[in-house]
């Protein structure tokens, strides 16, 4: 890659613009030299795609906790990025538990501190757990 | 506590960028690509069984401290590393190590980086990043992929020290304790070179090092029989992410690559190093050709066999370049 074609694509979602960063690339003389990039169109498709799938099966759980399928816990363990696995060791259970967690029945009869603590790990307040979709 | 007189430089590459920073600090006038290149940084995985949020995992880098480690240890650099089983501990660690003037390198996880675009918070947990100091109950960072220094609240980077999931940081940090008074450049620069050699070619399953890209091109190969359009759409996506994105990349690494054998050829004047680095500029641009076009295809989501064929052949030229590469350099007389 030569110096003047470090691609120069903005990254216009999720605040990605704010970042520029630096690639090595050939000048005239074949030298290498650090130039800063403000993005690639490539690479910001993939991005967005990982976003969109992320937002899409967002949408979906968030329907079915409406719905009563679904506890919160299913919504904001997705709006965290996170899955069982991660889930469970961040609250200090086994991954069976937390998916039983995501049944509306089990979940109104978590105790306080059960709920506190997944409040503690989705950043929000136990308020805001209970009533996401009521 | 008052700043230390550091000086942050912006790098390509979290891991190599730390090194090179907390090294330059000592004084060592150490580059990016070269500690890159000394640390045996570049390899190829591709585990279609272990997947990564549903999809097949694909590493263009070796393995999380692996490049700090081999770098510091073959330039005869002391470090102290340490991990912690609280954060109140690590914190505490912390800050009397930068009390003494002393920047600190970590592990961390982007996600909890409040600091970092949204764009690129997921759950990455091998991000390295220096603590210089600490200003209004603040601790201020240089993240190298930042082209400025940053703060973060004490709340936040403990959350982003002791990450849960794989790997877990553990609160892992790391300086320089002590330096040497010479450093031996051509030593290393030979043993890194060796062990990018070995770790490319002679992995015998087909899951590491070169093998591994003609194993993901066979894969990508059978993606429209084997996936729905969707899936083979994210799956590319991964290889593309994984390739180009914050903190990793394919073609970024051949190019890191590249300018470590350029540098590397200048300071021990051999011009095998430098016909190397030219040849591995323009394998790069392959793998960029390859990263663009996966990228149209992913965005059609048409399951066009022909083009998957063609994807499919420019990842394995990719594979048969860098053999042939890779082949010659563990050959050079040194």
């Amino acid at each position: 890659m030569k110096t003047n074609e470090v691609p120069q694509d903005k990254r216009d979602f999720k605040e990605g613009d704010k970042i520029h960063k630096l690639m090595y690339a050939v000048d005239n003389d074949g030298k290498y030299t650090g130039i800063t990039s403000a993005g690639w169109e490539a690479e910001n498709i993939a991005t967005k795609q990982a976003w969109d799938a992320v937002d899409e099966e967002l949408a979906e759980t968030a329907d079915k906790v409406k719905k009563g399928e679904l506890s919160s816990i299913a919504y904001y363990m997705q709006k965290n990025l996170m899955e069982v696995s991660l889930l469970a060791s961040y609250v200090g259970k086994w991954q069976w538990q937390v998916k039983r967690h995501f049944k509306p029945s089990v979940f109104n009869k978590l105790s306080a501190d059960m709920l506190a603590k997944y409040a503690a790990v989705f950043n929000i307040s136990v308020d805001e757990l209970k009533s996401f979709g009521k | 506590m008052s700043t230390v007189s550091y000086k942050h430089f912006q790098h390509a590459h979290c891991e190599s960028g730390v090194t090179a920073n907390l090294l330059r600090h000592e004084g060592i006038n150490i580059s990016e690509p070269m500690a890159f290149g000394i640390g045996a940084g570049i390899f190829f995985a591709h585990l279609p069984f272990v997947k990564v949020s549903g999809t097949p995992g694909t590493t263009f880098r070796t393995w999380p401290g692996a490049i700090f480690k081999r770098t510091t240890q073959r330039l005869g650099i002391e470090m102290h590393t340490e991990r912690f089983r609280s954060p109140e501990r690590a914190n505490q660690a912390l800050d009397s190590v930068i009390a003494t003037g002393k920047p600190v390198g970590m592990l961390s996880s982007v996600y909890y980086l409040p600091y970092l675009p949204e764009a690129f918070r997921f759950h990455f947990n091998a991000h390295n990043l220096v603590v210089y100091g600490k200003e209004n109950g603040q601790y201020l960072v240089s993240d190298p992929i930042l082209e400025d220094v940053a703060t973060i609240a004490p709340e936040d980077l403990a959350k982003a020290r002791f990450a849960k999931g794989t790997p877990e940081p553990r609160g892992f940090m790391y300086y320089v304790k002590s330096v040497p008074q010479h450093i031996d450049y051509t030593k290393a620069i030979q043993a890194g070179i060796k062990q990018t050699c070995f770790f490319m070619l002679s992995p015998p399953l087909p899951w590491f090092g070169n093998k591994a890209i003609f194993l993901l091109s066979k894969q990508i190969k059978k993606y429209p029989q084997k996936l729905t359009p969707r899936k083979a759409s994210l799956y590319l996506g991964n290889v593309v992410r994984m390739q180009e994105e914050i903190g990793t990349g394919g073609a970024g690494f051949r190019f890191l690559y590249a300018a470590f054998l350029q540098e590397a050829g200048t300071m021990l004047k051999r011009d095998d190093l430098q016909g190397f680095s030219a040849e591995l500029t323009k394998i790069g641009d392959d793998w960029r050709n390859f990263a663009y076009h996966a990228a149209r295809l992913m965005k059609d989501r048409k399951s066009d066999l022909v083009s998957f064929d063609e994807l499919s052949d420019l990842l394995r030229v990719c594979g048969e370049k860098e053999r042939d590469l890779f082949g010659r350099m563990q050959k050079i007389k040194w």
